[in-house]
């Protein structure tokens, strides 16, 4: 099986400017989203309560709503979560309010709201660990059962902001700082430019669609960062072995020769990995579901920015054969150099 | 060219066997166990333990897999919860007899391995689950340094009088201003004095002197090496003071953790009830020093005729008998600074009490004027109170006594002093984050996480078959050799696997695959460029490592900025992500390289290889297939 018969070079970089209008245009509209509706972060983030309940029955969603509003901690958000019985509920930050106790509270009024009672419940499980938790009962039935509860501190969110902020800041100058040495600055620039407009519009999409932005999102968004960099060293590869391979080609029909070589791969790995991601979206359930769509966004964008972004940028800022061939460490043990020992 | 020397085929299957035997045991599941451990610092699990419960499970009628001694708890593996749950009533019984308020052993169920022991005497372990994948619930506390350091502030301000009192000299008034000792002289000459003295008595501060003329001061800040040092102890306390409550809750692997310079983690597996935990995590156990009532209507009260007198309560000794002991409180757990077991000048038995200067001032007024009569200790907890134990004043006090008593064993003096230091924590902790997760969600989120990873895998093992043939058949082989060598790696370092970890798995798998891809098309153009087979495989794997390493490098620093920054869940996740990026390289060059030596390497006059159709552009074209599948 092939599915790249490619005969000919394509001429991506005759298309490089209205690729990277698209491009703009499309990080352009990230940046408004992001700025007119902002993110909407995880309580990870911003500090908070999380409750997830489970109801015997499909839940009536707007009742439970309408109950904790009724308790007077300010915004809430109430959400399916997953299944229709399953229900989230987001509680911010009070001042006055215990914090460690609002789970609880929520709690024993939903389940106060089905007559029931909050009762300690010890019971061991089926494997045999025993598990002691306030189970609220209704004679012997259950009508709802708290799955998960989180709170975060407000000190613990901007604690972790900053971490963010600093690990992207990381992940950059490390991929740029590499990328210069292994090439050269030019390369740098436009690999991490070409890849961060990948994160702004992960972002983007994050916004425009107020998905949850979690650190499970972050991590993902790193991964994919350093993952989809490693798309741009491919042709950049390329474009340095072409470089001393073909001394007539310009550097316009070398990008193109570069990135006609290495599309096969491209696609193939973006499509092995996407294969991966997909089967957490589909089978990760709703814990690991925005994990996976920030990856998939991120692969996909990836296979655009490295393909025709980085390369056009490095074609913009002027590279050149003389940058890389002159090229110091890669150059001198390169048994592979077909024009080695021709160089003056 | 393309052969691996004897030691490299060697290499690969000792990390082969060495990856099986390490990923075993995750695969056998857990079963019901019963676990016993101590509730009390003082009281050791050891080999003669392990005997009565052997015994007790045997009386009890039931045969457990084994009962092992082994980090100071023993674990007893059982086929079924029904035998578990009648063993565990029945070790119960044989080990802390009627005693239910106050067990000497903590039993509590529990889920051990299902893994044959000859993989446990290999060293070989399952994973950790984390909480999200097990149920249970997770405080981060944050521990209020500030106060620690007030509190050191304050009971040195206390010393330093008392020190400048016995060495006679005047000064003008001590105060502790934030966390420093601020003391007022009115002469030069008494300044330097008292700062000679504080200089070599109390190393801890750093004095210095200010002001002019008749407003002399004395300024004395904790050294920098000091804070740390009062920081590191009230963290430690702390944390000895959780593990005394978390063992009532009697959960069977509580995690107890110092996170950073001053958080301290506590996870309970199993326990979802966080009222309750909150509630023993939280509760401020106080010590009161109290005089005991011997007076003639106390007697009468004791005795049951008459009512207890006015001023008075009425509490229970340690051995269950009544004893009245007055309201006022002489002093209180707060002025205690330390409790220790020891012995006393005849070789008995005692516990050497240290309070502060403040608490020696008061203990010497009083002991003076009761010598002979009985001074109780009390213990509240949750509101009630417990005499720990009442002693007889037979001298006067200063700031270090002990408390002997004629019957005291050594066992009971050190429990004495546990009870005395425990009591309370060194400084104020307030959770700062809180997770509860469900046990039946764990299980769901264990079995979504197994199943991404079990479909995304076999999606890229296919379509790699398919599209590269018997080269995608080596592609995949590698795939779940790396998947079976990080398991291992994993296993090896009894990493905490969390639902992070899994998704990180299947991305590291998702990505692994990469380097086959890479390999396999530079193998496929070699042969487009007309190379012979041999020598395109050579040359596909020569040329291709330099881009792996590359990509990896990437990714590498990407996983490294989650490690250096993350916190638990992406640290979870970063954690796999790289290794899986290592042994991924391992897989992916070495291991699938030394497949196809094996397959190809040794055919002197290999025609073609099974990589798929190596397509040749122009009029070549129709000759592509040959070049496959064409031996």
């Amino acid at each position: 099986m092939e599915f790249f018969r490619i005969k000919r070079d394509i001429p991506f970089m005759k298309h490089a400017l209205i690729l990277n209008a698209v491009s703009f245009l499309t990080f352009i509209a990230a940046v408004f989203f992001l700025v007119t509706k902002g993110l909407h972060f995880s309580i990870e983030f911003t500090g908070g309560t999380v409750v997830e309940v489970q109801y015997a029955q499909a839940a009536d969603i707007n009742r439970t709503r309408h109950i904790v509003e009724q308790m007077g901690f300010g915004e809430i958000q109430v959400t399916n979560f997953g299944t229709a019985r399953d229900v989230m509920i987001r509680l911010p930050i009070k001042p006055g309010v215990k914090q460690d106790q609002v789970a609880g509270q929520v709690f024993s009024a939903l389940c106060k709201a089905d007559q029931g009672q909050v009762v300690a419940h010890k019971e061991v499980t089926p494997q045999g660990e025993s598990v002691e938790r306030q189970a609220c009962a209704v004679g012997a039935a259950e009508p709802l059962k708290m799955t998960r509860s989180e709170l975060v501190g407000p000190s613990v969110g901007a604690e972790l902001a900053h971490d963010a902020a600093m690990a992207l800041g990381f992940t950059v100058i490390g991929i740029m700082l590499y990328l210069a040495f292994r090439f050269e600055w030019k390369f740098a620039v436009a690999g991490i430019i070409a890849n961060l407009h990948d994160v702004v519009i992960i972002l983007g999409f994050f916004a425009y669609f107020q998905w949850e932005f979690s650190l499970a999102v972050l991590a993902a968004i790193l991964a994919v960062l350093g993952y989809s960099v490693n798309e741009s060293v491919v042709i950049f590869d390329r474009i340095r072995e072409a470089f001393r391979k073909y001394r007539k080609l310009n550097t316009h029909e070398i990008i193109d020769h570069a990135i006609t070589s290495t599309i096969s791969r491209t696609i193939i790995t973006h499509g092995s990995t996407q294969m991966m991601v997909l089967s957490m979206l589909l089978f990760g359930g709703p814990t690991l579901h925005y994990f996976a769509v920030a990856l998939t966004i991120g692969i996909l964008f990836g296979i655009y920015s490295s393909v025709f972004v980085a390369a056009a940028i490095a074609m913009w800022l002027g590279v050149k054969r003389e940058d890389l061939v002159k090229a110091g460490p890669a150059k001198q043990g390169d048994p592979d150099d077909p024009n080695a020992g021709a160089v003056v | 060219m393309n052969r691996y020397p004897l030691w490299k085929y060697a290499l690969l299957l000792v990390a082969l066997l060495v990856g099986l035997i390490y990923t075993l045991p995750n695969l056998f599941g857990e079963a019901p166990a019963v676990q016993v451990s101590s509730a009390k610092v003082t009281v050791r699990v050891d080999d003669t333990v392990r005997q009565r419960v052997e015994q007790a499970i045997t009386q009890a009628g039931v045969t457990p897999d084994f009962v092992h001694l082994e980090a100071g708890s023993i674990r007893a593996r059982f086929h079924d919860t029904d035998a578990q749950i009648k063993a565990k009533d029945a070790i119960a019984k044989a080990l802390n007899g009627d005693e239910t308020s106050d067990p000497t052993y903590i039993v509590a169920l529990n889920l051990v391995s299902r893994s044959p022991e000859w993989l446990t005497a290999l060293h070989a372990f399952p994973m950790y689950l984390g909480l999200d994948l097990r149920g249970g619930v997770h405080f981060l506390m944050q521990v209020d340094m500030k106060a620690a350091l007030t509190k050191k502030a304050e009971s040195m301000a206390a010393d330093v009088r008392t020190m400048l009192r016995d060495k006679n000299i005047r000064h003008a008034g001590i105060s502790r201003e934030g966390n420093d000792v601020a003391i007022n002289f009115r002469d030069e000459a008494t300044r330097t004095q008292a700062q000679n003295l504080l200089r070599d008595q109390v190393p801890d501060f750093a004095w210095v002197p200010s002001g002019a003329g008749t407003e002399l001061r004395l300024t004395g800040s904790l050294t920098p090496k000091a804070v740390v040092a009062v920081q590191d102890a009230a963290i430690k306390q702390n944390i000895t003071t959780l593990h005394n409550r978390v063992n009532e809750l009697g959960v069977a692997e509580p995690v107890i953790l110092q996170q950073g310079r001053d958080r301290v983690v506590v996870q309970l597996p199993g326990v979802q009830d966080t009222a309750k935990a909150k509630d023993i995590i939280g509760r401020t156990a106080t010590l009161e020093l109290r005089m005991v009532d011997d007076s003639a209507e106390a007697t009468a009260a004791l005795s049951g005729t008459g009512p207890v007198p006015f001023g008075t309560e009425r509490f229970t000794e340690k051995g269950g008998a009544p004893i009245i002991v007055k309201r006022q409180v002489v002093l209180t757990g707060d002025n205690l600074n330390d409790a220790q077991p020891g012995f006393d000048q005849d070789h008995n038995p005692s516990v050497n009490l240290k309070v502060d200067a403040k608490g020696a001032r008061i203990m010497k007024d009083v002991s003076r004027e009761s010598i002979g009569k009985r001074m109780a200790i009390i213990l509240f907890e949750k509101g009630k109170g417990q005499v720990v134990t009442a002693p007889v004043i037979r001298g006067e006090l200063g700031n270090s006594f002990s408390i002997t008593g004629g019957s005291m064993s050594a066992q009971e003096a050190s429990d004495t002093a546990l009870l005395l230091r425990a009591g309370s924590l060194a400084a104020p902790m307030e959770i700062i984050e809180e997770r509860t997760i469900g046990p039946s969600l764990g299980k769901e989120n264990i079995d979504k996480g197994i199943a991404s990873v079990t479909w995304g895998f076999v999606a890229v093992a296919i379509f790699m078959c398919l599209y590269y043939m018997m080269f995608g058949v080596f592609s995949a082989v590698a795939l779940g050799f790396n998947l079976l060598l990080l398991l291992a790696v994993l296993s090896m370092l009894q990493a905490t696997l969390s639902l992070p970890g899994i998704a990180a798995i299947a991305l590291v798998l998702g990505m692994a695959i990469d380097a086959n891809v890479l390999i396999n098309e530079r193998v496929r153009e070699e042969l487009r460029a007309g190379l012979a087979p041999q020598q395109a495989i050579h040359a596909g794997y020569e040329r291709a490592w330099a881009t792996i390493l590359d990509s990896n490098v990437t990714t590498l620093i990407a996983g490294l900025a989650l490690l250096a920054f993350g916190s638990g869940p992406i640290k979870g996740f970063a954690v796999v992500h790289c290794l899986g990026i290592v042994t991924s390289m391992i897989s992916s060059v070495m291991f699938s390289r030394g497949l196809v030596n094996l397959w190809y390497g040794r055919r002197k006059r290999l025609k073609a290889v099974s990589i798929g159709t190596v397509w040749k552009p122009g009029p070549a074209a129709a000759a592509d297939d040959t070049a496959a599948e064409a031996q």
